[in-house]
């Protein structure tokens, strides 16, 4: 199936979770990454049990500090 | 308020904008700006509002300046080095222009502090390098109901959102909290292209602008994200969150604290 992620076109397996698009699309740290799927961000505790579907847009939205440097 | 005939002359280029004219002029002079740091955000912010004669800037830091900081935080110069950055960036925004007061902190901003700062301010421009600080910031900001400018930045890629308390997506209806100390890259994994902050920052400068003259649109309920390898700009639509912790139905956090204790207890909540 289809999804948008960060506005590209990209094929996923069926069935294929969240947490598991995370894996798929390489996300090193998770929590540095906040998760809205079509217009709404989604909890970080229904990551596991959220199916996507096909068409579904996803934006990934990266924890991003000032300085160049985090804590 | 009358603008002098130097005033009229050194903001003539704004004064020609039929958006902002004398009268913008001169809510700019008596605009109230804080920056949340004087590092790669708030030095091309600062001085920018510095320029366009925003009256009052505040500027709170508890760093001095370093030789790395020099790559792109451009208020400072070399012989800055090791001086308090407050110092250090006071200094370059009166030289830029004397109608400008500046207050500086040379401080952290805490749970004891923020709100008596921020109080005194128009806009934030928050420009901090860390998580705890950027939370602390955006719950302050809420709670003294003042709007600020979000961003942030990390090697290549930048991000900026505007939020008006109580009326737009805030940053924990995006972030909702703090990310594991342990998560985030330190600062010998993570590089960032210097002329990066100056855009961001100046973003920021102009959303403090737009804010302060009533003009325009601000950019909430949007977050704008910048890829200066592919040189692209593009906004995700964000929607204020009915379980945001700070601003939605049932908000958790209801004063403002320690951003060290923020985390704690967050994590100790999960
Ligand atoms: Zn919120």
């Amino acid at each position: 199936m289809t999804i948008t992620i960060n506005a590209e076109a990209t094929e996923i397996p069926d069935d294929t979770s969240v947490t598991e698009l995370l894996k798929l699309h390489e996300v090193k740290m998770p929590e540095m990454v906040s998760i809205e799927l079509n217009g709404e961000i989604l909890e970080r505790d229904k990551y596991e049990s959220t199916q996507l579907s096909n068409g579904d847009s996803v934006e990934l939205l990266y924890f991003m500090g000032g300085g160049a440097i985090g804590i | 308020m009358n603008l002098s005939d130097e005033q009229i002359e050194r903001y003539s280029r704004h004064i020609l904008l039929p958006e902002l004219g004398s009268a913008g002029q001169e809510k700019l002079l008596a605009g109230r700006v804080l920056l949340i740091g004087a590092g790669g955000l708030g030095s091309p912010a600062g001085m920018y509002l510095a320029a366009a004669g925003v009256g009052t800037i505040g500027v709170i830091d508890s760093d001095v300046v370093d030789l790395s900081n020099l790559q792109r935080q451009i208020a400072h110069a070399t012989p800055d080095l090791n001086r308090p950055k407050v110092e250090s960036a006071a200094e370059t925004f009166k030289a830029m222009n004397p109608d400008v007061n500046v207050r500086t902190y040379h401080a952290r901003i805490m749970a004891d502090n923020a709100l008596d700062i921020i109080n005194d301010y128009d806009f934030v421009v928050d420009g901090a390098d860390n998580f705890p600080t950027k939370f602390l910031v955006a719950d302050a900001c809420h709670f003294a109901d003042v709007a600020y400018s979000h961003a942030g930045i990390l090697r290549f890629q930048g991000q900026t959102m505007t939020v008006v308390p109580n009326e737009s997506a805030c940053y924990r209806c995006v972030f909702n909290s703090p990310p594991p100390p342990n998560a985030v890259p330190s600062c010998s994994q993570a590089g960032v292209l210097g002329a990066l902050a100056g855009v961001v920052g100046c973003l920021q400068a102009t959303e403090a602008i737009k804010s302060i003259l009533g003009t325009g649109d601000l950019l909430t309920n949007r977050l704008l994200m910048y890829d200066a390898l592919k040189l692209n700009f593009r906004t995700v639509s964000i929607s204020r969150q009915s379980k945001c912790p700070l601003c939605g139905e049932n908000p958790i956090i209801t004063e403002v604290v320690d951003a060290e204790e923020a985390v704690c207890d967050l994590a100790a909540g999960r």
